[in-house]
This record gives structure tokens, sequence and C-alpha cells, in this order.
């Protein structure tokens, strides 16, 4: 039983350091999770290329909530192209749990709302002609 | 019929003629207890899908030929039973359809778009499935008719002052579930619909909790339709009842249009045919409803009130056991004479499929969700509970089988230190 709701994953839920605001975010995103009612706000700092700082605010189940705690600690300082690079299987080997298809959702919300925030700051450089 | 008592329902014997209960899941016998959501098959309803479809299958009120007219008397015998089980004067008000949502559906395209008007209210209540809401939200924009909603108290209960109130607004329709799936109110649906008619409103009432439970009468309580499905009371899935007054029933336009609905056709116009085939476009669900005839035969041969009693005893024992663990929010009335057998609760600031995933573990099958009431949950400030909800099968053992697994959660998501005053804010 405790191979999915192991401490790892109940201590990011529970206690994330990554939970919180950013003071003046350059790009922030929500999603939403149909099945749970999961709900995911997520902040983004940048540094040029990089991924200065990751922050998560939200309520829901605690996989959607551990999800994105773990995602944000293994993206803060990764460049943009690596976070956009970044696919679900590779998140799922990241929690590292196994999970029914409809838990799987649950899971890989954290990364379609960074993705979702990540489109945004793209859009926003074109439309400012920042290559 | 007289109370039975429940040591009198002999549990064991009967969770042997369902086929289901042979199954493990990791080593361990089922404890299936999301009966709201649907219900299992006895063997006999099962063997009777299988031998119309292999002894009796032919279209019907159709072929002049012997077979056509034996699978044409399985599906009229199945309406009379189902008719006998409501109390329905006469089989021709009671209409096959797919399930409960079509039946309101049904009500809501054929009754509402003819007696609809722009600025015509329709009360409905806080507590109502999905199934009683958006049928009434799509025919009220289109109508511009108005919705009005009867609230619960804190717990789960409606106010009928507030009814009151709506019903001097001399509203078209209330439409009403019997028994809330979400938190297992019993409704008093005798007196809403008393008030109701004194009112000038038609009323719905939504059985799909109530009928596979408990005795219902639909000359005691007078609704002038009511709407249930077949699958959540031991019969196949893609099969359910509408019930309506006679009188209304005919002053209605057709549903769906297509064969065997008709009387005449030609080209450019066609007569309806009688009650309560006027309803039934298209070849129905045969089987289906043979199969329910099936099951209405072994709910009846166990007795409606001897499965409700028992069930309300299952139930005392259930909040009993729930209300002793301290980190367990229950919702809804919690008191077995104000409550069907569905129990709604949380366990501290754990998300409900959490929950339901631990107890999965123990093989215990729940409910976790927003129960297709979203309304109702945003009422009372979740985003989703667990539903343990119980049927004619079900066994102390299974409730104890829940309280364990709950207990395990509890110590898996760390709330027994919580409770001890390690709360998280």
């Amino acid at each position: 039983m405790d191979d999915l709701y192991q401490d790892r994953i109940l201590d990011h839920w529970e206690h994330s350091p990554f939970r919180g605001r950013i003071e003046a975010p350059d790009a922030v995103a929500d999603g939403y999770s149909k099945l749970c009612g999961d709900a995911l706000h997520l902040e983004l700092k940048l540094n040029g290329d990089r991924i200065a700082m990751i922050r998560f605010d939200g309520d829901g189940c605690i996989i959607s909530q551990a999800s994105a705690s773990i995602l944000a600690e293994r993206m803060e300082g990764k460049s943009i192209a690596e976070a956009q690079r970044l696919d679900g299987p590779q998140v799922l080997q990241e929690l590292g749990i196994p999970l029914s298809p409809a838990r799987v959702k649950c899971a890989l919300l954290a990364l379609s709302v960074l993705h979702q925030a990540l489109g945004e700051v793209e859009q926003e450089r074109e439309s400012n002609g920042v290559a | 019929m007289a109370v039975t008592e429940p040591s009198l329902l002999k549990v064991e014997a009967l969770r042997r003629q369902f086929p289901i209960f042979k199954r493990s899941f990791n080593g361990k016998e089922l404890a299936y207890l999301d009966n709201a959501a649907t219900t299992q098959k006895p063997g006999i309803v099962i063997q009777e899908l299988t031998r119309f479809y292999s002894e009796s299958n032919a279209n019907i009120h159709r072929g002049a030929y012997a077979l056509s007219e034996e699978a044409t008397a399985a599906y009229e015998g199945a309406r009379q039973h189902v008719a006998g089980l409501i109390h329905a004067r006469s089989v021709q008000e009671v209409v096959f359809v797919r399930n409960a949502t079509e039946a309101i559906n049904l009500v809501a395209y054929a009754w509402g778009r003819r007696n609809i008007h722009p600025g015509d209210r329709i009360v409905l209540t806080e507590l109502e499935h999905h199934s009683n809401l958006v049928p009434w939200q799509l025919l009220a924009q289109e109508r511009e008719a108005l919705l009005e909603f009867v609230p619960i108290d804190g717990q789960g209960r409606l106010d009928l002052a507030v009814l009151d109130r709506l019903l001097q607004q001399e509203p078209k329709l209330v439409a009403v579930g019997h028994v809330s799936n979400a938190l297992g109110t019993i409704n008093p649906v005798t007196e809403i619909v008393r008030k109701a008619h004194a009112a000038g409103a038609r009323v719905l009432v939504d059985g799909a909790q109530s009928v596979p439970h408990q005795p219902v009468d639909v000359t005691e309580i007078d609704a002038d339709f009511l709407a249930f499905s077949g699958h959540k009371m031991c019969g196949p899935t893609g099969i359910g009842v509408l019930y309506g007054k006679q009188d209304v029933l005919e002053a209605m336009p057709p549903f769906l249009g297509g064969g065997d609905m008709i009387r005449q056709v030609q080209l450019h116009e066609s007569t309806w045919n009688d009650l309560p085939w006027k309803f039934e476009a298209g070849t129905p669900h045969i089987a289906g409803a043979v199969g329910l005839g099936a099951a209405v035969k072994f709910l009846q041969g166990i007795g409606m009130q001897a499965i409700f009693v028992h069930e309300q005893q299952l139930l005392a024992t259930l909040l009993d056991r729930l209300q002793s663990l301290p980190y367990v929010s229950l919702y809804g009335p919690s008191d077995p004479a104000e409550q069907a057998g569905i129990v709604s609760f949380t366990l501290g600031h754990i998300h409900a499929h959490d929950v339901a995933t631990v107890l999965d573990r123990h093989a215990v099958a729940v409910r976790s969700g927003h129960h297709c009431c979203q309304p109702l949950m945003e009422r009372l400030h979740v985003p989703a509970t667990v539903r343990a909800s119980l049927y004619l099968y079900s066994t102390e053992h299974e409730v104890e089988r829940l309280v364990q697994g709950i207990q395990d959660a509890a110590r898996i998501f760390r709330l027994d230190r919580a409770v001890r005053g390690d709360a998280r804010g």
C-alpha cells in the first residue's frame, strides 16, 4: 500500500517548499482536473532562457499536489527548452509510484499547467520580437 | 406489508445468488459499497437475458408468427411486473426508456416544451443529481423560464418553509429526488407533492435511489411522473422506466418519432399510437426489459419492506462506526429515520480520491467524487466526498472492512497523528 503513498510523496504534498507565490511572476497558469476537482495554480520566474523559480498553489488530491511539488523541484534552474521537452512518461517515472489510468491524469496536471505557462511565455516573446 | 426483522433476510444465501461475489481482488473478496452507482446482478437476471436471446428473441409488436408473439408477451409481461411494483393503476402508465436520465429528459422535452412558457417557474432543490437539473436548465434556457431551488440545511435536509414560499409564485413544475444520491437524505415527497398540487404545479419525482430500496406506491405519493433506472435494482443497464399519470401522458406530444410509436403514417403527417407505446419509438431494449422484469420478481420475492429494513439496520451500524472515528466528517442527516443507505464522508483534509484509492487496495469499492452533484458539493464546501452505499446483499462484515480500510487510510495519511494535535492548517 505504502508503495503509492510513500513518505516522499506525502512529504511533497504536506510540506512542499515550492508551495506559495512569486512576487511579480513572469508567467502564470491555472489548471483544473475534472475527475478529482484538482485545482492547480503555477507561477514562474524566468532568468533569460532559464526557469529561476517555480511556485504552485492548489487544492486537490495528494497525487496532483505532490506531483506539482516534484515537478517544481526537478525543473527549477533548468532551461525553458528542457522543460518544454519534458513529457508525461518522464514525469510518471520521476514520481515512481504505481498509478491507475484515472489517477495518471492527476499526476500529469502539473505538467500540463507548466507547459501552458511556458506556451504563454513563448507567445509573448514572439509578439515582442524576442527570438 | 408487515415489517420484517433483518434477521429474516438471509443475506449470505442471497449473496450466493450473485455470481460476481465469487471474484476476488488482490486475494480479497469484494466488498461492494457502490450500490447507488449501480447494483450487482443475480444469476436469475443474467440467466433470463440469456434465455430470452436463446429461446424467445424476435422483434415485438410486429410479426404474426409465434416467436414474435412470445417476445411481445415477455416484454409486456415485464411491464406488468414493473407496474405492480410501483402500484401503477395501469400498464399504460409505464413507459420503458434507457434510464432515469432519459425518463426526465422525456418529460422535459415532451411535457416541458408544451407546458412551460416564458416567465414560468420550475422548482428544483439543491440536492438534485445533474440528471434532474441539466434537462431543466436546457428547457428553461429555451423557453425563457426561471429555475428556483429549495435550499438544504446543514444536515442536507430540504428547507420546506422555502418550498412554501416558492409555491406561492405558482410554479408549473416541481422536480425533486425521492432520495439524494449524494447524501442519502429521504425527502418527504408525499408532502411535497400534496403542497405542489395545491399550488397547481405538476410534480416529477426522481426515484432512482428510492424505487430499488423501499416500497414506492405511486398512488400514495401521487406524483405526476416517477423516473427510475433498472440497473440500480438488480436489472440490466440500458433499461429504465418513466411512470406518468395516464391523463398527463395522454396530453403530451411524443418524444422520439419513428416506428412503433405511430398509428398511421402519411407522407406529411401521422397519428400516434396508444400509451405507453406512443413514447417507445423504435425497437426498444426488449431483453433489457425482460431482464428488469426478472429483477422486479426477484426483489418482490425478498420484499421491498424487508430490503428497506435490512439497509436501515446496516446504515445505523455504519453511521455508528464512522461517528466513532474522530477524523471522519459525515455529510447528510446521519439519522436512519431521515436517511437511506447512502453515506457521504471525508477524512480530515484528505481528498476523497486518495481515500478511495486506499480502500481499493482493501478490495472495498466506494464512490469518490462529486456524485454528479457539483452544485451540492459547492454548497457543502467540499470538492468531493467518499460515498458508501448499501443494498440487500450488504453485510456487517463489509461495513467492518470499510471501517478497517478507513483506519488504514488514516494511518497512511498521518491523520491519527493530526488528531492528536498536530493538525495541518
